[in-house]
């Protein structure tokens, strides 16, 4: 089986610090794939490496067969590998629903000039208070967005990504902020999304969610793959384990030593 | 009445420029303090067309392709530059005009072009400018209502949200940059052969921060607001002929009571003055 998205060998630095290095990670149709890593192991950088707000100075990104690696991160949208930003990022003055038709018809985003002959927005506001309801946010679909609590606005975001019918979904810690009810509820709600066929890359620091909930887990430390396998059984390797403590006494910092 | 008729030309014309402005702005969030350099490449360019024997609907045509290809090099620009960067960058590009026409004796340099061919009469010129007013204050509507507004207002508020939900943010940026700049052209070349002579400073960075405040008075993103604060700021100057020598100071001094008491504008006013009187 040929993954769906392939990261091969990436590799990015910032003068002198290696952020992620010959990272190769593969998502596998259908699969909900479990990205983590203590703080600082370069998983914002990989992301970012994936959606293409970087490019890394070595390294593919293949999206279903084809090479995205230097595909502006609209162009990437378009072809079904939507992203949600870690800090919510709402159009603030504009209602819940017109935010997310703002994402319910692709092919007008695309092209200006048809854009502007098209005024009838009745399909896409079908569609947005489709998928509201869907996350359980209907109640406050014509509020702005500036006026709705975290718990809105985080699953606002997933509404809006899927109004755009992605093929692969790249969900970046989606459940930080919630509390433990709303972080539960978010967390079925994806899991029931990825049972409809939804192939989706979950970022999370809520490792108790991440670990219920991913049918595979990838852990990144010190810009490395550390382990990768069935989740609770990840989690319960000792270098993993190390690698959240903090204790530093085995192969990566000797690997990053080797480096420099 | 010929005096009023100007007046009423100019208003028009300032409509036309606030509009356009607003487009760019107030609709798609692009900052531009260089608006009256479209507006003199679209006179400079019907005026020497017109002067070199082309027909006025030609040279009018002429003046809005050049000033809309001018402004979508220059949303080409937005697309590396944001918020005060672009500011900077629109403002630089009002300079360079002027540098640019001040020097070159082909275009008239201090002088100017002069003998512009006038094919109409006042009354023409003043039906031509409220026309064009009209047609681009329908045009302004329609993007609002269209999907193109609702991807401006996507690309205003999270350019990079706007990014990640699909949304062609250079595309949108350069049409946004072509509307706006193409309508300042046609007002450009009415101008030009409605005063038969243009000079620089026509087209100076005090006429540009005239059409912003015009805009920001009016009520960025407003239509009917901008309108209504083009027509005021044409108005104000001509029944208080005293304050003409200190026009900048009483924008200045109008900018700031906006800011501090309805950063709306005008529009803002209306809204909440509709709001009180629906109450009753």
């Amino acid at each position: 089986m040929s993954a769906m998205l392939a990261a091969q060998d990436l590799s990015i630095s910032f003068g002198g610090i290696h952020a992620v290095r010959e990272v190769s990670l593969a998502v596998q149709p259908g699969e909900l794939l479990g990205l983590i890593g203590p703080n600082g192991a370069g998983k914002t950088t990989l992301l970012r490496l994936l959606t293409g707000v970087l490019r890394p100075d070595r390294g593919r990104v293949i999206f279903e067969g084809q090479d995205v690696t230097r595909l502006p991160l609209h162009r990437r949208a378009q072809l079904g590998f939507v992203h949600t930003h870690q800090i919510v990022r709402p159009f603030r003055e504009m209602t819940l629903a017109e935010n997310v038709m703002t994402a319910a018809e692709p092919q007008l985003g695309r092209r200006p000039w048809s854009a502007i002959m098209r005024v009838d927005a009745n399909p896409a506001r079908r569609r947005a208070l489709e998928l509201l309801h869907r996350l359980g946010i209907l109640d406050a679909a014509d509020k702005p967005a500036h006026s709705v609590p975290l718990g809105y606005l985080k699953r606002l975001q997933v509404a809006r990504a899927l109004a755009l019918s992605p093929r692969l979904l790249l969900l970046d810690e989606p459940l930080a902020g919630l509390n433990y009810s709303e972080a539960t509820r978010l967390a079925d709600q994806i899991v029931e999304l990825n049972k409809e066929g939804l192939t989706i890359l979950l970022v999370e620091h809520n490792l108790g969610e991440i670990t219920r909930v991913a049918s595979r887990l990838v852990v990144l430390h010190n810009g490395a793959t550390l382990a990768e396998g069935q989740p609770t059984e990840v989690m319960s390797r000792m270098a993993v384990r190390n690698a959240y403590l903090g204790v530093d006494a085995d192969a990566a910092p000797a690997a990053a030593l080797a480096d420099a | 009445m010929d005096y009023y008729i100007s007046v009423a030309t100019f208003a028009a014309l300032n409509v036309t420029l606030a509009l356009g402005l607003n487009l760019i702005s107030g609709f798609c969030g692009q900052v531009s303090l260089g608006h009256a350099a479209f507006y003199g490449l679209g006179a400079y360019a019907a005026a020497l067309l017109s002067v070199a024997g082309l027909p006025f609907v030609g040279s009018l045509a002429a003046g809005v392709l050049v000033a809309g290809l001018a402004g979508a090099l220059v949303g080409f620009a937005a697309l590396r530059v944001r918020e005060d960067f672009l500011a900077i960058v629109t403002m630089g590009v009002g300079f360079l005009f002027l540098g640019v026409v001040r020097k070159q004796s082909w275009l008239g340099a201090e002088m100017g072009i002069s003998n512009i061919p006038s094919p109409l009469e006042k009354g023409g010129y003043a039906m031509l400018a409220i026309g064009v007013a009209i047609v681009m204050l329908a045009i302004s509507l329609h993007v609002r209502r269209s999907w193109m507004g609702r991807a401006f207002s996507a690309v205003a508020q999270d350019e990079d949200a706007a990014r990640s939900l699909g949304i062609n943010v250079p595309g949108f940026k350069i049409a946004a940059f072509f509307i706006g700049t193409a309508a300042a052209g046609l007002a450009g070349g009415i101008y030009a052969h409605m005063t038969q002579l243009i000079v620089p400073d026509a087209f100076n960075f005090v006429q540009s921060i005239t059409i912003l405040a015009m805009v920001v008075i009016g009520g960025i993103g407003s239509s009917f607001g901008v309108v209504a604060g083009a027509i005021l700021l044409t108005l104000i100057p001509e029944m208080f002929r005293f304050i003409n020598d200190y026009k900048l100071l009483v924008y200045g001094g109008l900018l700031l009571l906006v800011m501090r008491f309805s950063p709306e504008g005008l529009a803002g006013i209306g809204r909440s003055l509709a709001r009180r009187w629906g109450l009753r």
